[in-house]
């Protein structure tokens, strides 16, 4: 939390003025009684009209000077909030950068984008109305009992009781209401939750006829937002009539003990009229208060989470280690891995080398492992036992940003980002020419989508929504190709690729000028008839290493997912 | 355009309005006691003003006056507690239950809709309107409720009791106001585009940071942190400047409208004091008073007649200030009941209650002549024909686009044929009751859905009743049953909205549990297995056949392997069928099918 204050520290003298502007206008406002009590006692008792006047101009004054005050304090306060709001986005943003995959995905997606938009806003508006209001308000309450005392004492002790009485009403009625709002926003999340289900699962609902069942589940928990909403209504409906009685009272003991007092010659009649005034204006303060400190909690809780992101640990730096020389391009020593909190080991004791320039297939069932294993090699994940080795050197002690250089991956989920299509290309190339960018799609199979599409600097809509799902792989596939990368992973990146096209891609891989080392992540064993070497994942480990034919006699699990695809007998018929 | 929108929103309001004259008797009562409260907190200054008036100086306090002013004020205090907050809870009844009838009506207006509706509006702006802008409509009209009505009434009241105190002042008073509502309009619109601004830039950065972040993974694959940075930058540079703008013209208003305020209270005070002074300073006494109030007042002006006009001065302003919020606040919450209406009166499904009901068939299907289109001007199936007999089964290939899905929406009636006519066992599908017809359906799809709740209660969906050995026979028909029994609690496990933390392949098994459970005549697969590992959805495929064993079926797979078994492969492409036969047929013709088939095995 400190150290998230520290980003308020360039706005150190707006946060120091804007209160202090704040404070004067209040003042300014708590002479306004006094001056009409002069008023009051003056015109009746002198008939001095000049008077009269010269103190109008005295009210007109006041308000001018807080209205000066006040829109300097507002400039203050919304510089100080909206550059402080900023500077936190940067820094999230920031070290969202720095995260590894297993902090992205511990943390996730949905929770990053929340805390970078809703809660830095709800900060924002809350350091906003603090710097405007925090001085303020009690200033206007306190300062108004403070008035009360120097005109009596007896009647300043009507405000010592009446403000405690009233914040305990106003307050407690928030206090009580907030949880019970909470509870009514999970009702609503049960409202909403079952709306979404029957949106989403409009077909299968009406394909078992289960249309009114849901309704009738429907009006249960409408019926039960229905309850709780009025429920907390009746006891926010407490709180105006409540607060009324108990300024008014104080006005009727006001003007019962005033007229004593001033029968007894202590107190004016224009000082009776100015504690009147003084009591009407602590309640509207104090309302404004309460919603102040409901604000302050909503956005310290929201600055609580975002400090927790800035505070999480980024991805490790890289370790000491020696290069070794090495036939092979990567490696991997009796490698295990075992997620975070994800129980039984994902990898366990594989090792596999490869040598430059070979191509590797990997196949198995869903959830065997595969996907993990490519994702050691540009230290996405850190492997929990054994060692991934690089070019003859340990991945951890790889700089990253070189590491991930020489490796280019094609992910299961071909993901696009809004912009051209130039620009997603050179996503991780960003020097690369149009003829790497064409050489690329060539290779690719993607040629035919600009060519429909209209050039390099079509339209690429977010998630690229505007193009089909085998453009999409197709373009992802190029984007790896453009940065020329000396180790290329196809994570299952062809599978909405007709078996024809995925054959040209790659034939076309085979031909590369930078012939790299390839991974190839397939359920399709037609995918890796060609590859150097075959190697079959079950459960994480690793039942088979070799070629095609070798696989097909020796390992039945091969055998089992080559067979189900190409039963014996198609060959003859084809 | 201005107009239209007015005229858009005076047909909303009498919608929302058939609404709440269901609490017709309770919204008279609220309106009553709104009058009591209103009537009485204005009372309340000048019953105070009177007992300031009997306070003048030492020895020339009225106290017996004064005391039965103040009990009768204590009097007026409880009165105006009580019918305040009887007000309170009609309005919050009236209202909540008004968006609980209008969120149950449009709940069920959902199940209502054709598919042609939903499947072409989103589900999160259909859910938005549903739940959040139901209750920004709730708000709205509670805050209508609350203070608009009180609101107009205070400025009546307070303007009638200041021109019965002093015509002069009330016509200051009256003069002045409108300053502060000019004020807060000029602000309201010279910041409206501020605001306007600001909205877009931040959406702006909503969608470039939800970009970037769902593709975090992608950033760091590719090095791209440096230039995502960058563009951060440059929006949140924006972002800021706009925000800045928008903050700090908009927080104008209240310090200006303070102090138009603080001026009106000046000219008060100061024409109040004149008049004091012109009715010459006499001593009024409990007797003066009580010569006549109204002869009182009609020669002279009090210090207790400033001191209410004080009161009423601070007391008028507000609600202008507040009623200006309140407007935009009811045209928001108009604008939200717009668009539940839309959704409400949005075309239903033709009403099939009072077809026949169709009983279980035996699953001849005779598609004559079938036309059918998403949109007029996209043609997509044109002149179809197909029979199919009792028991055989049907596979769909295609390329994607091609129809495959289109047909399913048409067999299960999620869509109407535009011309020609499906038969089931002879019967047009469009003569007899859709429940009746889907009855017989079993369908799984490739996008698996699964409801919030116990594993159990999703296999029964089908069939509510089916006993625990029947669901755990079913659940090892589909493989399903060893991954279940794993699970923290087993069948009773619950699983969070669409399936949570289940595989894609463990939700697709359930989904054929649930098929398994009801064995309904007519099934329905499309892309079944898809999200399932080879040698799992080998095993399954046993269990399938013998479930398709004398149950007409439909097949859409995409590994040709699970299609060659079917009695009539379609080929389709661009939304005809191209190629009709069996497999053998079809690859001895040499045609797309044989190219489809023999490219898995080229290299």
């Amino acid at each position: 939390m400190k150290k998230l204050l520290t980003y308020l520290k360039a706005y150190k003298k707006e946060s120091i003025l804007a209160p202090l502007f704040k404070l004067l206008e209040a003042s300014f406002e708590l002479f306004v009684p006094l001056v009409v009590a002069s008023i009051i006692d003056r015109s009746i008792g002198e008939r001095d009209r000049g008077y009269v006047v010269q103190m109008t101009l005295v009210l007109v004054v006041l308000g001018l000077v807080g209205l000066v005050c006040a829109v300097t304090a507002q400039y203050f306060a919304a510089k100080a909030s909206v550059g402080f709001a900023g500077g936190l986005r940067r820094a999230l943003f920031e070290k969202i950068q720095t995260f590894s995959y297993a902090q992205l995905d511990k943390i996730g997606t949905n929770t990053l984008i929340n805390r970078m938009t809703g809660d830095v806003n709800q900060v924002q508006s809350a350091l906003n109305l603090t710097l405007r209001l925090f001085l303020r308000s009690p200033v206007v309450v306190f300062g108004a009992m403070i008035m009360a005392f120097t005109i009596d004492l007896a009647a300043a002790l009507i405000f010592v009781i009446t403000i405690p009485l009233l914040s305990v009403v106003v307050f407690g009625i928030m206090l009580i209401s907030i949880p019970l709002y909470r509870t009514v926003q999970e009702k609503l999340d049960r409202v909403l939750g079952i709306t979404r289900e029957n949106l989403t699962g409009v077909r299968v609902i009406r394909a078992f006829c289960k249309e009114e069942d849901e309704v009738e589940e429907f009006d249960r928990r409408n019926d039960d937002l229905n309850k709780m909403q009025r429920r907390v209504g009746m006891l926010s409906a407490l709180m105006n009539p409540l607060t009324l009685v108990i300024v008014n009272l104080a006005i009727i003991a006001l003007i019962h003990t005033g007229a004593d007092l001033v029968n007894d010659s202590t107190l004016t009649q224009g000082e009776v009229v100015a504690l009147y005034n003084y009591m009407s204006q602590i309640l509207i303060e104090l309302v404004k208060l309460a919603n102040l400190i409901i604000t302050m909690t909503r956005g310290a809780a929201s600055l609580s989470r975002i400090g927790k992101i800035l505070d999480a640990d980024s991805a490790p730096a890289p370790i000491a280690g020696k290069q070794e020389a090495s036939p092979y391009a990567v490696e991997l020593r009796d490698v295990s891995l075992a997620y975070p909190g994800g129980g039984d080991e994902a990898l366990s004791h594989i090792n596999l080398a490869v040598k430059k320039g070979e191509t590797v297939g990997i196949i198995g069932g869903t959830g065997s492992g595969k996907t993990s294993l490519v994702n050691l090699l540009p230290r996405f994940y850190d492997c929990t036992g054994g060692t991934v080795l690089v070019d003859g050197l340990d991945v951890k002690a790889w700089d990253t940003d070189a590491l991930r250089k020489k490796i280019a991956v094609v992910p299961q989920k071909a993901q696009l980002f809004a912009g051209t299509i130039r620009d997603n290309l050179r996503f991780g190339a960003p020097d690369a020419d149009d003829e790497t960018l064409r050489a690329a799609l060539s290779a690719a199979q993607a040629l035919d989508i600009i060519e429909k599409k209209g050039g390099l600097d079509a339209v690429v809509e977010q998630n690229g929504r505007n193009l089909s799902g085998g453009q999409r792989q197709r373009l992802t596939i190029a984007r790896a190709l453009a940065t020329r990368p000396e180790i290329l992973i196809l994570d299952d990146s062809a599978s909405a690729l007709d078996y024809a096209t995925d054959a040209r891609l790659r034939a076309a891989i085979r031909e590369l000028p930078s012939s790299p080392t390839v991974f190839i992540v397939s359920q399709r064993t037609a995918s890796l008839r060609h590859a150097d070497q075959i190697l079959v994942l079950e459960d994480g480990e690793a039942v088979a290493v070799g070629r095609h034919e070798e696989l097909l006699e020796t390992c039945p699990v091969y055998g089992e997912i080559h067979y189900a695809q190409y039963p014996r007998d198609a060959k003859e018929v084809g | 355009m201005a107009k239209q929108k007015k005229k858009f929103d005076k047909a909303t309001l009498g919608k929302v309005l058939r609404y709440i004259r269901r609490h017709l008797p309770l919204l008279c009562i609220s309106i009553l006691l709104a009058t009591v409260t209103v009537a009485l907190t204005l009372y309340l200054p000048i019953l105070f003003g009177n007992a300031i008036d009997c306070i003048v100086a030492p020895g020339q306090v009225d106290f017996l006056t004064i005391g039965r002013l103040l009990i009768e004020a204590a009097v007026v205090i409880a009165l105006t507690a009580v019918a305040g907050w009887l007000m309170n809870i009609c309005n919050n009844r009236i209202t909540y239950h008004v968006v609980r009838d209008i969120r149950a009506d449009a709940f069920r207006k959902i199940q209502k809709l054709p598919l042609s509706y939903l499947d072409t509006h989103s589900t999160g702006d259909l859910l938005s309107r549903v739940t959040a802008d139901a209750e920004q409509f709730s708000d709205g009209l509670l805050m209508g409720f609350t203070q608009l009505f009180t609101g107009v009434l205070t400025i009546l009241g307070t303007l009638f009791f200041m021109v019965r105190l002093s015509w002069q002042i009330a016509l200051v008073v009256v003069l002045v106001t409108p300053l502060s509502l000019i004020v807060a309009a000029f602000i309201a619109s010279r910041t409206h585009s501020m605001f306007q601004l600001q909205s877009k830039t931040r959406g702006e950065q909503t969608a470039f940071v939800e970009e970037m972040l769902t593709g975090q993974k992608v950033v760091r694959a590719f090095r791209h942190e440096d230039e995502a940075m960058k563009q951060f930058d440059e929006i949140n540079e924006r972002l800021s400047a706009c925000s800045l703008r928008a903050t700090f013209f908009s927080s104008l208003t209240n310090p200006c409208t303070r102090f138009v305020n603080s001026v009106v209270y000046a000219a008060v005070a100061l024409v109040g004091a004149l008049l004091v002074i012109r009715s010459d300073g006499t001593v009024y006494t409990a007797a003066g008073i009580a010569m006549g109030a109204e002869k009182a007042a009609a020669v002279y002006f009090t210090v207790g007649n400033l001191s209410s006009l004080l009161a009423y001065a601070n007391q008028y302003t507000k609600p202008f200030n507040e009623i200006s919020g309140v407007i935009t606040e009811l045209q928001n919450s108009l604008a939200c009941a717009s668009r539940l209406f839309e959704l409400m009166e949005a075309p239903a499904e033709s009403d099939d209650s009072a077809l026949p009901e169709m009983g279980k068939v035996a699953g001849a299907y005779a598609l004559t002549d079938v036309c059918f289109s998403y949109v007029p001007e996209k043609p997509l199936i044109e002149g179809l024909n197909l029979t199919v007999s009792p028991g055989q089964r049907v596979a769909i290939v295609g390329p994607t686009g091609c129809g495959k899905t289109t047909m399913i929406n048409l067999l299960m009636r999620f869509y109407d044929v535009k011309d020609g006519s499906i038969a089931l066992d002879g019967q047009d599908v469009r003569g007899v009751t859709r429940h009746s017809l889907r009855k017989n359906y079993g369908m799984v799809l490739q996008e698996t859905w699964l409801k919030a709740g116990t594993i159990r209660e999703n296999i029964v969906m089908g069939r509510p009743d089916a006993t625990d050995e029947e669901v755990i026979a079913a659940a090892k028909a589909a493989h399903a049953h060893s991954f279940i029994r794993r699970l923290p609690d087993g069948y009773d496990t619950v699983i969070g909205e669409d399936g949570g933390m289940l595989s894609a392949g463990q939700k697709q098994l359930l989904c054929i549990t649930r098929i398994m459970l009801c064995l309904p005549p007519l099934l329905i697969l499309d892309e079944a297995t898809s999200s399932i590992d080879t040698r799992t959805e080998q095993k399954i495929q046993s269990a399938f056949a013998k479930l398709m064993k004398g149950r007409t079926s439909f097949i859409v797979a995409h590994r040709l392997s699970t299609i060659r078994e079917a009695d009539i492969i379609l080929v389709m492409k661009d939304g005809n069928i191209i190629e009709q036969g069996d497999h053998d047929t079809l690859l001895h013709k040499g045609g797309f099918y044989a190219d489809l088939w023999n490219s898995q095995f080229e290299d």
